[in-house]
């Protein structure tokens, strides 16, 4: 075990990494790409120290902990920690990060230094305020990071998007406010119907301990998960996501989508299960139909786009909406398929944003219309843009698949109709990137009006794509490491809302 | 301990020893290929089609070995479990990753093996001027592999992996040439209306799951006699659904006329001999299951039946010689499915006829594709004819592929389609008159389609158009199908006669019970000679006796009907893809003006206030900031004031 306090260290270094990227002088503000893929490097390999350290037998509900006084008389802590989940979605942030700020190497032109540096300063914001919300373990904490993190997302999308950025930056906003407001309250009435006193905010003090009535413990959940809903997003409160997801440059949108976003599907796990068990039990029906609605809606919509990354962003809702049907499964299969399935749906988005991006800088358009037979022009980016695609209709072999299959194995064993109706997604996934990557890819070679034909993925691009492919093929059959690390949080949670997975009918052993 | 049969006496899988034990090599070897070929780029491409043909052959040598090994033990020890490693723990959800080495796993591992490398040689030569062969041969190592993971899985849901496996590989193959739109359209309906049956087969594990609490073959095995009855029908139908969409089975059949649209060596390997029949692979392993829920097993037939006659009609009307054949494959399947569906008297022949159809049919197509080279790339019939004295060797093997399929004895179709027809025979009531009713009058129509198919290509006047000059393939091409149509010849001889089939695999699907058609076997047989002589007859008069006429004349009702597969595309289209495009348009038309603007009003809101924050210039920040201040100090002050 390390001594070091290595979830505050990879809030710090991030933190100190974009000071010294922003404070860099003009004539060496080309510097602030490396320093800026450095500090992230270095964040990583403190993540990596905190994987090892982490120990998946161990009773405690964190590890890693750190609890600081901070405003006592409010019974506010500056305490971190994590379980397996908060873990794996630091761990999965912290491998994106570099990803990120290696695609966005070239979003802004050299000339514009000050841009330069600001654009991989608030890159690096963003990657501290990732962790530190993954990992508050004070709910006051957690609030002040979830509401913190909008302000880079802001301006990375308004100052650094695309014609429309203003617009979606500040839908972005308003709903992200509107979502925090609401919790806010419920934050507050946390405390009040908790033990109260110094530590009163501090997580594990509140388990089992948030007291009041029926009606009040339920508003109180509905608090949290309105604000999670639109974070994660789920229909109907989603429709910020698509003009943020297509307005932001596709680095950005990888962050936002592929972790951010995942705060919300964390939080529902974190909060709404974990401290409204009797609420969360209550709301299932309502919460598994948007769910159920999400998936398919998203798919639907995801088939009917012509903007490659609007389309990306609707996949997204339709994962969401799986991930959300795991969680409130309320069965070990679908909690750990859920949690799973927030890490392997990181790296699937970025692989789709990512590689789209890639092909967008090469013709200047989101339009799928104005594609068509680019696997004869750039092979290598439309080969690692349909594994990237096969990722996200969750092609068996790859990682999505062990964890979309356990989502809707988790929810069949308890709730049939769902996982029935959600299934369809598998046939709609398949519609919505195989038309999109026959429109792109495949007919008859373009014509380049210069003779000139855009160049295949270059190696900066290629080191993008490689540990996105890679996660893909490893998760897909070798989950067991996540698992391992997933699967104790994923039960205590279960411990915590008092439900066990039903029974096998007809087991052999049985007989 | 794997127990396989649920009657008799019980056969385990004991752990993998031996040759057994490198297993996994079976698998690994053409999917190294795959992965060389694939992420090495250009620099694979001279040594690439060599590799990915060797390491198939590698993957054969193996599977030869360990035939070899299984041979020489006991019938009942011929069963043995390679244990991998730990999948997917996820809660009461664990599942290992193991191998399952048996007489019907290795029955599919040298069909796989043998049939598939024989076709990588083949393609040597009929790729040889394609600039992307490499990714070609990279393609086929990937199917090879996958296919072998699907027969050789322990576990549905690692079999399930293979099944998308070797879709994906369908799906690019398919779209080899997807320059041409209409290929990339083919090889999207395939993986589309395949995903549609994979639903099927999803769900049906994951009622497995709860049904059993695992969805390893053994634990399912060991549950079914504790699970009641419509379960297990439920589970059966679901495999069912699976099993028909990745088969071509009715209704989910429609893919795979347009997948010819694939280079010919991928029409015989992946769409003739292997993928197809994983359907009848599935439904035999699950045999156990199938026992035990008549209903299922009853549908099983159904579809088997449907579906032969369906592809036969269809088979009679196409005049293009690859779609005719792939209409021929359907009808084929049909009557593994049938034989199937029909329980103990069916499996083992279902699977000989698995086999033997793997060899003739693979021929035949590797034959269509050395016409098509002779004739540049052509595939109407109507503008072939007196092939048989230009193409002598291809003329030869593909007499004996038809031969085979007809069921003229004594080659190999004849003694598994007839042992086939014989079973459908077996059984009470409607059942037998209907399924072997079926079986045999497809018999008939078969013999006429594929004679029509022979007739018009090798027989008959020159209907050339005036720039071919056709000629043999090279020996590259040739040796392959001579080899494939010396098992179109003798494999069934070998087999069926012997009993070494039935032996061979009933230690997995349980002893071969007694068979009492409802007419005598003798009559049956008799019967089924006739239809067969009547329909080659038929052809004989209408396509090598008289004039073929170059362009289709207009034809009966049925003909024009079957030309367009029986409307399947129409139904699809009307039914699913129609309402679906309108569906998308109407919501994505209601989530920008509606769920948008409904969303608490926000929208407006967002207008309102951004057109007024637009005046404060720097106000978006300190607005922002004031917000968030706003909101911490209310939360104190709350706290403040409460205590």
């Amino acid at each position: 075990m390390t001594s070091l306090p290595l979830l505050t260290l990879m809030i710090v270094v991030p933190v100190v990494g974009a000071v010294v990227v922003a404070a860099l002088p003009a004539a060496s503000a080309r510097l602030a790409r490396p320093v800026a893929l450095g500090v992230s490097l270095v964040t990583l390999a403190l993540a990596v120290l905190a994987w090892v350290g982490f120990d998946s037998g161990s009773t405690e509900l964190f590890q890693l902990t750190e609890t600081y006084a901070w405003i006592p008389q409010f019974g506010v802590s500056y305490a971190l920690g994590v379980d397996g989940i908060a873990l794996a979605l630091i761990v999965m942030a912290a491998i994106l990060t570099p990803v990120c700020l290696l695609a966005a190497w070239n979003d802004v032109p050299e000339a514009e230094s000050g841009r330069l540096k600001r654009y991989f300063a608030l890159m690096l914001v963003l990657e501290a305020f990732m962790v530190g919300v993954f990992a508050a373990t004070d709910v006051f904490l957690f609030y002040v990071f979830f509401e913190a993190m909008l302000i880079p997302v802001y301006f990375l999308i308004g100052m650094y998007g695309g014609p429309r950025r203003q617009y979606a930056a500040m839908k972005f906003l308003l709903f992200s406010l509107a979502g925090g407001l609401i919790m806010l309250v419920s934050v507050i009435a946390v405390y009040f119907a908790g033990p109260g006193g110094e530590n009163g905010f501090l997580v594990e003090n509140l388990i089992g301990n948030v007291e009041g009535s029926t009606g009040a413990l339920r508003w109180m959940f509905v608090g949290f998960f309105i604000a999670f809903a639109v974070k994660a997003p789920m229909w109907p409160v989603h429709t910020w996501l698509p003009d943020a997801a297509t307005e932001a440059r596709p680095a950005t949108a990888v962050l936002l989508v592929g972790v951010l976003d995942k705060v919300g599907t964390y939080g529902m796990i974190r909060f709404c299960l974990q401290l409204f068990p009797e609420a969360s039990q209550w709301a299932t029906p309502v919460v598994l139909t948007l769910a159920v609605i999400s998936v398919v809606y998203g798919a639907l919509l995801a088939i009917g786009q012509t903007d490659m990354m609007r389309l990306i962003a609707f996949t997204s809702i339709s994962h969401f909406g799986f991930i959300v049907l795991g969680i409130f499964a309320l069965t070990s299969v679908g909690g750990a398929g859920s949690t799973l399935y927030m890490v392997n749906h990181g790296f699937s988005t970025a692989g789709l944003f990512l590689i789209a991006g890639f092909l967008v800088t090469r013709h200047g358009s989101k339009r799928i219309p104005d594609y068509g037979g680019w696997q004869r022009v750039t092979p290598v980016l439309a080969g690692t843009f349909l594994v990237a695609g096969l990722s996200s209709l969750a092609l068996p072999g790859l990682s999505s698949f062990v964890s979309e299959f356990l989502v809707l194995q988790g929810t069949f064993m308890r709730y049939k109709v769902a996982a029935v109706i959600a299934a369809f997604g598998i046939v709609l996934a398949a519609l919505y990137i195989l038309l999109m990557y026959q429109k792109v890819m495949t007919g008859p070679k373009p014509v380049f009006a210069d003779g000139a034909a855009p160049a295949d993925l270059s190696l900066r691009e290629r080191w993008v794509v490689a540990p996105i492919i890679l996660s893909f093929v490893v998760l897909g059959f070798y989950p067991k490491p996540v698992l391992d690390v997933i699967n104790p949080a994923v039960d205590k949670t279960m411990q915590i809302v008092g439900v066990s997975d039903p029974a096998a009918t007809a087991s052999g052993s049985a007989k | 301990m794997h127990s396989l049969i649920t009657e008799g006496d019980a056969m385990t899988a004991s752990a993998a020893s031996g040759m057994s034990s490198l297993a996994w090599l079976l698998i690994a070897l053409p999917l190294l290929g795959a992965a060389t070929l694939l992420l090495g780029g250009r620099r694979t491409d001279r040594v690439g089609p060599g590799l990915a043909t060797g390491l198939s052959w590698a993957s054969f040598a193996v599977g030869f070995v360990i035939l070899l090994q299984l041979l020489g033990l006991a019938a009942e020890e011929r069963a043995q479990h390679l244990a991998l490693w730990s999948w997917v723990p996820a809660g009461s959800f664990d599942l290992d990753i193991g191998l399952l080495v048996d007489p019907l796993s290795v029955s599919f591992v040298l069909l796989i093996t043998f049939v598939g490398s024989l076709i990588h040689v083949y393609s040597l030569g009929y790729m040889e001027h394609d600039p992307d062969k490499r990714r070609f041969f990279a393609y086929l190592n990937l199917f090879v592999a996958a296919m072998l993971l699907l027969v050789l899985a322990d576990s549905y849901l690692l079999l399930f992996v293979g099944w998308e496996g070797v879709g994906l590989a369908s799906y690019l193959l398919i779209g080899f040439w997807n320059w041409n739109p209409a290929y990339a359209t083919a090889a999207n309906k395939a993986f589309f209306v395949n995903r549609v049956g994979d639903l099927g087969l999803a769900l049906g594990i994951m009622t497995m799951f709860v049904t059993f609490g695992g969805v390893d073959y053994e634990t399912v095995n060991e549950g079914v006699a504790n699970a009641n009855q419509s379960t297990l029908t439920a589970i059966g139908l679901l495999l069912l659904v699976g099993a028909a969409g990745k088969s071509a089975q009715f209704p989910l059949q429609s893919w795979l006329g347009d997948a010819m649209a694939g280079p010919t060596p991928v029409s015989a390997l992946i769409h003739a001999a292997t993928m197809v029949t994983a359907g009848v692979y599935l439904i035999v392993r699950s045999h156990v299951v199938y026992d035990a829920a008549p209903d299922a097993a009853l549908a099983v037939a159904l579809v088997g039946a449907i579906t032969l006659i369906f592809g036969a009609i269809v088979g009679c009307a196409k005049d293009d010689i690859k779609k005719a054949l792939a209409a021929s494959t359907m009808s084929q399947i049909g009557y593994m499915m049938l034989a199937a569906g029909l329980g103990p008297v069916g499996y083992a022949f279902a699977i000989f006829h698995l086999l033997t159809h793997g060899f003739f049919k693979a021929g035949m197509f590797l034959g269509a594709g050395s016409v098509m080279h002779g004739m540049n790339d052509q595939v109407n019939m109507r503008r072939f004819g007196g092939l048989s004295g230009f193409m002598k060797v291809t003329w030869a093997t593909f007499a004996l592929g038809w031969l085979a399929i007809l069921g003229v004895p004594p080659f190999s179709g004849f003694w598994s389609k007839d042992k086939v027809i014989e079973a459908a025979f077996v059984g009470e009531g409607w059942q037998p008159w209907v399924l072997g009713g079926a079986a045999l009058v497809g018999a008939g129509i078969t013999a006429f389609y594929m004679s029509r198919l022979f007739f018009m290509t090798f027989h008959g006047e020159k209907r050339w158009t005036d720039d071919v000059h056709p000629h043999e393939s090279p020996k590259v091409m040739t040796i392959p199908m001579i080899v494939l149509a010396g098992g179109s010849a003798f494999l069934g001889l070998a087999l069926g006669p012997t009993g070494a089939i039935t032996s061979w695999l009933e230690p997995v699907v349980g002893e071969h019970g007694e068979e009492h058609p409802v007419l005598a076997v003798p009559v049956i047989l008799t019967l089924t000679l006739l239809v067969v002589a009547l329909g080659l007859f038929l052809a004989w008069r209408m396509y090598w006796r008289d004039d073929v006429p170059e362009v289709a004349p207009r034809g009966s009702v049925l003909t024009r009907a079957a030309r367009v597969d029986l409307y399947q595309d129409a139904v699809n289209e009307g039914l699913f893809m129609r309402p679906g495009v309108h569906a998308t348009r109407s919501l994505v038309f209601a989530d920008a003006k509606g769920v948008d603007g409904a969303a608490g009003g926000l929208a407006a809101l967002v207008g309102g206030l951004s057109s007024r924050l637009r005046h404060l210039q720097t106000g978006y920040a300190r607005s922002y900031a004031l917000t968030m201040l706003t909101g911490v100090v209310a939360i104190l002050g709350v706290l403040w004031v409460i205590q």
